[in-house]
């Protein structure tokens, strides 16, 4: 499963530039909106799905090298995170949908937690 | 800025540009600004004078495979005759006319030290397909084309890359090439106390750093997430901030933060997985789970943590490189040696249910 399959099957919106996203293929998945939880729990190039959206969870992102961070119910970043964002290479996707729909469809999609 | 230069070589489906666009082109953007059109111009111009004849430019044109060349009298400027003004002249059967009946005298024209930009414009307001390029002395230095501009700040970003690349292989001898009993590089960085904007920088700078040095990723990682917890307690927790020093050797990395208060009450019970002090509002923003230092202790080989209350605490932490500590990671044995990227222990520590 490609990143760029992923934003096609749950109709993401890009927030960060554009890169060759059927080049990307997540290890896994993680919801959670602590960010002590994700620096513990999500892996190297995972998914996380959060509603947290300022500029910290660039930081987490960059640090893990996650291979997207997608926000959900619309909770859009501002522009500085987003700027910092294509500056550290991190992908930020953007849903109205909640965690719980984002993280079911990313399931039967096939991803999986480890 | 963005509808002049996005134009000519960097259409957009849509149209309209959203804050990622306008981060995507702005490299591209600085670039149209810093180049000059010498850089990117093309010199070695094949020129024709007004006298020459209309068979002649149908000859040129075919042979150095161009569709526009300028004209040229005594040195000086005078005309350019392109592609469109040969058809012209072949319509009417004319090719023994010179140059001068069929050649435009409306110039438009860049001057070589102008930046890039100022022919974008010209290409994005006009039909014009080249401009010619004038010296100072007012005299024909090259002509410009929008594909010499894309080939421009192709190659300019190309050059970006290399230099960054430069930049690493440098770093990763700097070690090597410097000759001492011992050796060692300390990066401090200053924390400013709820400056959350601020929050990740030193941690990703010193991640950076490592790379440049020719760290194992692996090890930049665990660097970077301890020294992340690191800061962000200092920004959450200290009263006017902190340091952050990262003291790296060739085969150990001393990372520490300091500040002068606080302090923290009893040092087991914040070590305690789940116990937090920090305030609501900070929870908001998804910290205070009360893991930073379970997670920093995860990923550094060696911790120590000092504090009294009203005074101040000091945090040291320890990462051996290549491999001066036996197996880290004693609980998950098995796993993948590939992408075993964030040490994983977490289930020892207990479920992190703290809020």
């Amino acid at each position: 499963m490609t990143l760029q399959e992923i934003i096609k099957q749950l109709d993401l919106t890009l927030l960060t530039e554009q890169k060759d996203f059927s080049e990307v293929v997540p290890t896994c998945g993680y919801a959670s909106d602590l960010l002590s939880c994700v620096m513990a729990g999500a892996r190297h190039r995972a998914v996380w799905v959060t509603l947290q959206s300022h500029t910290n969870v660039v930081a987490v992102g960059a640090l893990l090298e996650l291979s997207a961070i997608i926000i959900t119910e619309g909770a859009t970043p501002d522009p500085d995170t987003i700027s910092k964002a294509n500056e550290e290479g991190v992908t930020l996707l953007l849903t109205e949908k909640p965690t719980f729909r984002v993280t079911g469809r990313l399931w039967e999609l096939g991803l999986r937690d480890s | 800025m963005q509808d002049e230069i996005r134009k000519p070589g960097f259409e957009r489906k849509g149209g309209s540009i959203t804050d990622g666009t306008v981060s995507l082109i702005s490299r591209v953007e600085e670039l149209a600004y810093e180049l000059e059109v010498k850089e990117v111009m093309t010199d070695n111009v094949k020129v024709v004078s007004p006298e020459s004849s209309m068979a002649y430019v149908l000859e040129l044109f075919r042979q150095a495979r161009i569709s526009g060349a300028p004209v040229v009298a005594d040195g000086n400027l005078v005309g350019i005759v392109s592609l469109e003004d040969l058809i012209r002249a072949l319509t009417r059967g004319n090719l023994e006319a010179s140059v001068r009946d069929y050649m435009t005298t409306e110039l438009l024209t860049v001057r070589a030290t102008d930046p890039v930009v100022e022919a974008l414009k010209l290409f994005d307001q006009t039909q014009v397909g080249r401009l010619p390029v004038l010296d100072e002395r007012e005299k024909l230095a090259g002509i410009i084309t929008k594909g010499d501009i894309t080939h421009g700040l192709l190659a300019a970003l190309q050059q970006d890359y290399q230099l960054e690349e430069i930049k690493r292989y440098r770093a990763s001898h700097l070690f090597e090439d410097i000759i001492s009993d011992r050796t060692s590089l300390i990066l401090r960085y200053a924390i400013e106390p709820r400056n959350f904007t601020q929050g990740g920088a030193a941690s990703s700078n010193i991640k950076r750093a490592l790379l440049r040095l020719g760290a194992d990723p692996q090890i930049a990682r665990r660097c970077g997430i301890a020294i992340y917890e690191a800061e962000m307690n200092l920004i959450i927790h200290a009263t006017n901030g902190g340091l952050v020093r990262a003291e790296i050797e060739p085969h150990v990395i001393l990372m520490e933060t300091i500040d002068d208060g606080p302090g923290i009450e009893d040092t087991e019970l914040a070590m305690k997985a789940g116990y937090s002090t920090a305030s609501e509002e900070i929870r908001e923003m998804g910290f205070g789970a009360g893991l930073g230092l379970n997670n920093i202790q995860r990923c550094v080989d060696e911790m120590k943590l000092q504090s009294r209350l009203g005074s101040g605490t000091r945090l040291e932490m320890k990462i051996y490189l290549n491999d001066q500590k036996p197996s880290r990671d004693p609980q998950h044995p098995d796993e993948e040696k590939t992408s075993n990227d964030t040490p994983r222990d977490h289930q020892a520590t207990g479920p992190h249910l703290a809020d």
